[in-house]
């Protein structure tokens, strides 16, 4: 069964239309890769899934039940929205984790303005989250104690510990020495390998290949192909794939 | 000796009105400041225009001067209502300010003046902190007032620790202002000195006065900001 349906989603800054009809869907337990170049329109993709940004057109389904219509998305109101980009979590780029709040804490805080559960329960999901990242003897610590690549595993379990349906990664290594990547792709690693469905946007090439169930190639606003990773990266069709798969290998 | 500690009583009582100009200022526009900060940045603009327009006279214009029209006008404007026949309760607010207490309109005008420096600081503060931290927390599910109060408020504090102690430095100075409108304070206790007894060191003994209170705000603002070392943000 679909988890996430996708239909005709376009999003315009000013003039610029940034997405011009964005169609895919999401198997539950997959994980979807997407890669093109940047300013392409992935991240804005991502950000619109959140509700960080409102698409003009298109629609959105969880679990065949609509919950996002741009044609009436203004409509909504907050509390529909926040309860609807639950379904989604978010990791960014930044980590953007809360300085001020320990690892522990920074999990800890939206289960526990969301009310779920016992504060006790609440602090043993954390702790098990953290250790789940490998970060169990870090819980006390703060933001400004922790490396970039343990700061972006603490937003993963930050994330995590709203169980949303689809976890999405804008580009999570991005920000990162190089040395410290693998750290965090063995992290998502092991998500996939629990079947947790997920959406990553990643110039990683080699990690999307390995990890990815399903990838999707945008450029300029469009998919321009999407297929299983042996087909895109292997074999492509389209010229336009083919000319930036060898861009980023010759890169690297 | 004994003229010694006399003058030393008198002065204290004169900074101890200082002192609560200062209280009060404060308590009216620490969070008056909050409030206007939002205005000032609004996305209705009208308001937005209405309160930059606002803090752009309280700021551009001296205190003094603020200080003698709050002090003076509601008696000048009621004298002249009464002559022109007008009577609504407008009228009635300021007639009722004019019989009251300078200490009174020094208060609302150092708290109007200081609303507004604060209000700016503030605005600073929380536009420094970062889009991604809102982000952050809309999408963990977090409502506005979440957002502002549990994620966002004590990055701003920590950014205006330094400008704030140095605004309500300000502040104690400028209560010595509030004489110009008979609000008995210490510097006018030291003056008086020369007028009564022919000698001016009371008037400089004034300035230990303020400098032992601003030596104690400023450990404690120091304090404050060490208390807040443990994050970066």
């Amino acid at each position: 069964m679909d988890i996430l349906k996708v239909e005709g989603l376009k999003k315009s800054f000013g003039k610029v239309e940034v997405l011009k009809g964005i169609d895919f869907r999401l198997k539950k337990g997959e994980a979807l890769a997407i890669i093109g170049s940047s300013g392409g329109g992935k991240t804005t993709l991502l950000r619109c899934l959140n509700f960080l940004e409102h698409a003009e057109e298109g629609r959105m389904y969880v679990n065949d039940q609509l919950i996002y219509d741009g044609a009436d998305g203004k409509r909504h109101s907050d509390a529909e929205i926040r309860a609807n980009r639950l379904h989604f979590g978010l990791v960014f780029q930044q980590f953007n984790l809360f300085p001020q709040y320990t690892a522990l804490k920074n999990v800890m805080l939206a289960p526990s303005l969301l009310k779920i559960g016992t504060p006790e329960e609440r602090e043993e999901n954390a702790r098990k989250i953290l250790e789940q990242v490998g970060l169990a003897e870090k819980a006390d610590f703060y933001p400004c104690q922790l490396s970039g690549g343990q700061q972006q595993r603490v937003a993963i379990a930050r994330a995590l510990a709203l169980h949303p349906d689809i976890l999405c990664f804008d580009e999570p290594t991005s920000a990162l020495d190089p040395e410290l990547t693998g750290e965090v792709l063995k992290v998502i690693r092991e998500l996939k390998d629990k079947e947790t469905t997920m959406i990553i946007v990643t110039h990683e090439m080699q990690f999307a290949r390995d990890v990815a169930d399903w990838v999707v190639f945008i450029d300029n606003g469009v998919i321009v192909e999407q297929g299983k990773p042996e087909k895109i990266f292997g074999d492509p069709e389209e010229e336009r794939t083919r000319r930036f798969l060898e861009r980023y290998s010759g890169k690297e | 000796m004994n003229y010694f500690l006399e003058v030393t009583l008198q002065l204290w009582e004169g900074f101890a009105v200082a002192l609560e100009l200062f209280a009060l200022t404060l308590l009216f526009s620490l969070p008056g400041g909050l409030i206007l900060s939002f205005g000032s940045m609004s996305r209705f603009a009208p308001l937005k225009w209405l309160v930059k327009v606002f803090v752009w006279i309280i700021r551009g214009t001296p205190l003094m001067l603020q200080l003698v029209i709050i002090y003076f006008g509601p008696g000048l404007l009621v004298t002249w209502a009464g002559r022109a026949g007008v009577d609504n309760f407008f009228i009635d607010w300021m007639a009722a300010l004019n019989s009251m207490d300078a200490m009174v309109s020094a208060v609302l005008a150092f708290s109007i003046n200081y609303t507004c420096y604060f209000s700016e600081i503030y605005r600073g503060g929380i536009e420094s902190v970062s889009r991604g931290q809102y982000e952050a927390g809309q999408v963990l599910g977090m409502t506005k007032p979440q957002i502002f109060f549990r994620v966002v408020l004590l990055q701003v504090i920590k950014r205006i620790v330094p400008p704030m102690s140095n605004e309500i430095i300000t502040l104690v100075k400028d209560t010595s202002l509030a004489r110009v409108i008979t609000v008995y304070e210490i510097i006018w206790a030291g003056q008086k000195f020369i007028k009564l007894d022919g000698v001016i060191w009371p008037l400089f003994y004034t300035g230990v006065f303020y400098l032992v209170f601003n030596g104690l705000l400023t450990l404690l603002f120091g304090y404050i900001e060490k208390k807040l070392s443990y994050f970066k943000s």
